[in-house]
């Protein structure tokens, strides 16, 4: 095992850090911006929704780099940016960090799909290797490839940050199928591990796309498949709009309720994605204190 | 006889045989059997199939995808048989993302299926302003309106799209669909859609719900 990852989980369960885009329009970031955008318009602004995690206690905080790749940002018109939004999202994060936390560089979908050859394999490991390496220069200690819908995009992108010689997390979402244990292409926990695995990856996961309480079957199907450690962040619930306003309905007390499940099925890294913020991550905190 | 010809072809489309399916197509033509009978008996069925086994769970985004592979190659077959014909689609849909939101991914799913079902589909692609919406609404005329989002944060355009076509006093010349991960039958209640679709398959549903 990678010896970063090693010392951390040696005595028990991390906690990591909650959603980054919700903070964001907080902050009045506009649906029609490139939320990445920000590290180089805004950058006080994500330096902020970053060390409120490190304040809430983060072990691991990410960084504002989940669409930097040159597919996601050429929707923006960015897509010669790569190098300079990546390079800006680690150092936002590590100046936040201030050596409290660690800093994992968030690296999401493309949102090309292989399956109907929107993009060939080679394109798509380029634009990966561009963003790992781009975020391994800046100075990250790990990399999360996270919600990845398509295990054979994950694979790539997963391939791409494991050249860079950092350790590498890999999570997809699980969100469909009849038992809500399945990406979206059908692939299964298992077969995730076995890919992974025969990559040399250093932690998997999942991401996104339910609330907790379906994470516990996934985490336990990955728990009895491997040894390595994983890496779980669940949505607050799914989101509702009331009055003009879109909110999540599980709150932090909610979700807390089956964090002592999660970890007791085998989760070494627990935090929150969509609709989690520093309150969740503080709750999280308090359980896997009082395990 | 038909059913020797119109089942196999059903069922290849449905079992994502996409070398198969043109030629069962074409058999079914020099047996003279009718485009439009074909198109019925075999390949909205087929779809409708396809789109049931996804929604149950049974079939994956690139089952759905190979099986309407399977479809189009037939459908190209048929389609200049039935433009000379008394075929008419089901009806019309204008279908987008909304603005700000890139993700197309459940969109083209249900573009995909809406076409299998006899649709006439007009794709806006992503990021469409609710003026878009409202500028092609009036050139092309459809009877149902989708949109799609991905995200928590641009769900909200889908009422400003809606509130759009509200103050210009021609909602109701449309149905609204809406879906989309985040989505929920009360937020649809909320903005005033005329539905929901949980997934691909119930967007499908709805459309065909709302023609009659």
């Amino acid at each position: 095992m990678n010896e970063l990852i090693k010392n951390l989980i040696k005595d028990g369960p991390v906690l990591t850090d909650g959603s980054w885009g919700s903070q964001m329009l907080k902050r009045g970031l506009k649906g029609r911006e490139a939320p990445d955008s920000w590290n180089l318009t805004h950058p006080d602004a994500v330096e902020e929704v970053a060390r409120g995690y490190v304040d809430a206690g983060s072990r691991i905080i990410l960084t504002n780099t989940f669409g930097s790749n040159r597919y996601v940002l050429g929707k923006f018109d960015l897509a010669d940016k790569v190098v300079e939004i990546n390079t800006k999202g680690v150092e936002i994060s590590k100046r936040a960090a201030q050596g409290k936390a660690y800093v994992f560089a968030s690296m999401g979908p493309s949102g090309k799909m292989l399956v109907t050859k929107d993009v060939s394999r080679d394109d798509l490991k380029q634009a990966f290797e561009e963003q790992a390496n781009a975020i391994a220069m800046a100075g990250a200690d790990a990399i999360v490839v996270e919600t990845m819908m398509d295990l054979n995009e994950a694979l790539i992108a997963a391939e791409a940050a494991k050249q860079t010689g950092l350790p590498v997390i890999a999570c997809l979402v699980f969100d469909s199928g009849k038992q809500k244990d399945r990406t979206m292409m059908g692939n299964t926990a298992e077969q995730a591990v076995d890919e992974f695995t025969k990559i040399g990856i250093d932690g998997i996961g999942a991401n996104c796309g339910q609330g907790i309480e379906g994470f516990i079957p996934i985490c336990a199907q990955m728990s009895a498949a491997t040894d390595l450690p994983i890496w779980m962040k669940p949505n607050a619930g799914l989101p509702d709009m009331v009055a003009g306003e879109v909110i999540y309905n599980t709150t932090a007390q909610e979700f807390v309720r089956f964090v002592p499940d999660l970890v007791k099925v085998g989760a070494s890294f627990i935090g929150g994605c969509c609709g989690t913020d520093q309150d969740f991550i503080r709750a999280i905190g308090k359980t896997l204190e009082g395990l | 006889m038909t059913d020797a010809l119109i089942q196999p072809l059903r069922d290849a489309i449905v079992e994502m045989k996409i070398d198969e399916t043109e030629d069962l197509c074409r058999k079914c033509l020099d047996a003279s059997l009718s485009p439009i009978d074909i198109l019925n008996n075999s390949l909205i069925p087929a779809l409708d199939i396809v789109g049931t086994l996804f929604r149950d769970g049974d079939y994956f985004l690139p089952d759905v995808l190979m099986s309407v592979k399977a479809y189009n190659n037939c459908y190209t077959v048929l389609e200049p048989l039935l433009k000379g014909g008394d075929y008419k689609p089901r009806g019309t849909v204008l279908l987008g993302t909304v603005a700000g939101d890139i993700h197309e991914i459940g969109k083209n799913i249900l573009l995909a299926l809406l076409q299998g079902n006899g649709f006439d589909v007009i794709d806006l692609g992503i990021d469409v302003a609710a003026e878009t919406f409202m500028e092609k609404a009036r050139e092309t005329n459809p009877d149902i309106i989708g949109m799609s989002a991905l995200l928590s944060t641009t769900m909200p355009c889908m009422k400003e799209v809606i509130d759009l076509f509200t103050e210009a006093g021609i909602r109701d010349k449309y149905k609204f669909i809406i879906g989309g991960s985040p989505i929920s039958q009360r937020f649809a209640e909320e903005i005033g859609a005329d539905g929901y679709g949980e997934d691909a398959q119930a967007g499908v549903e709805l459309a065909k719900s709302l023609m009659i």
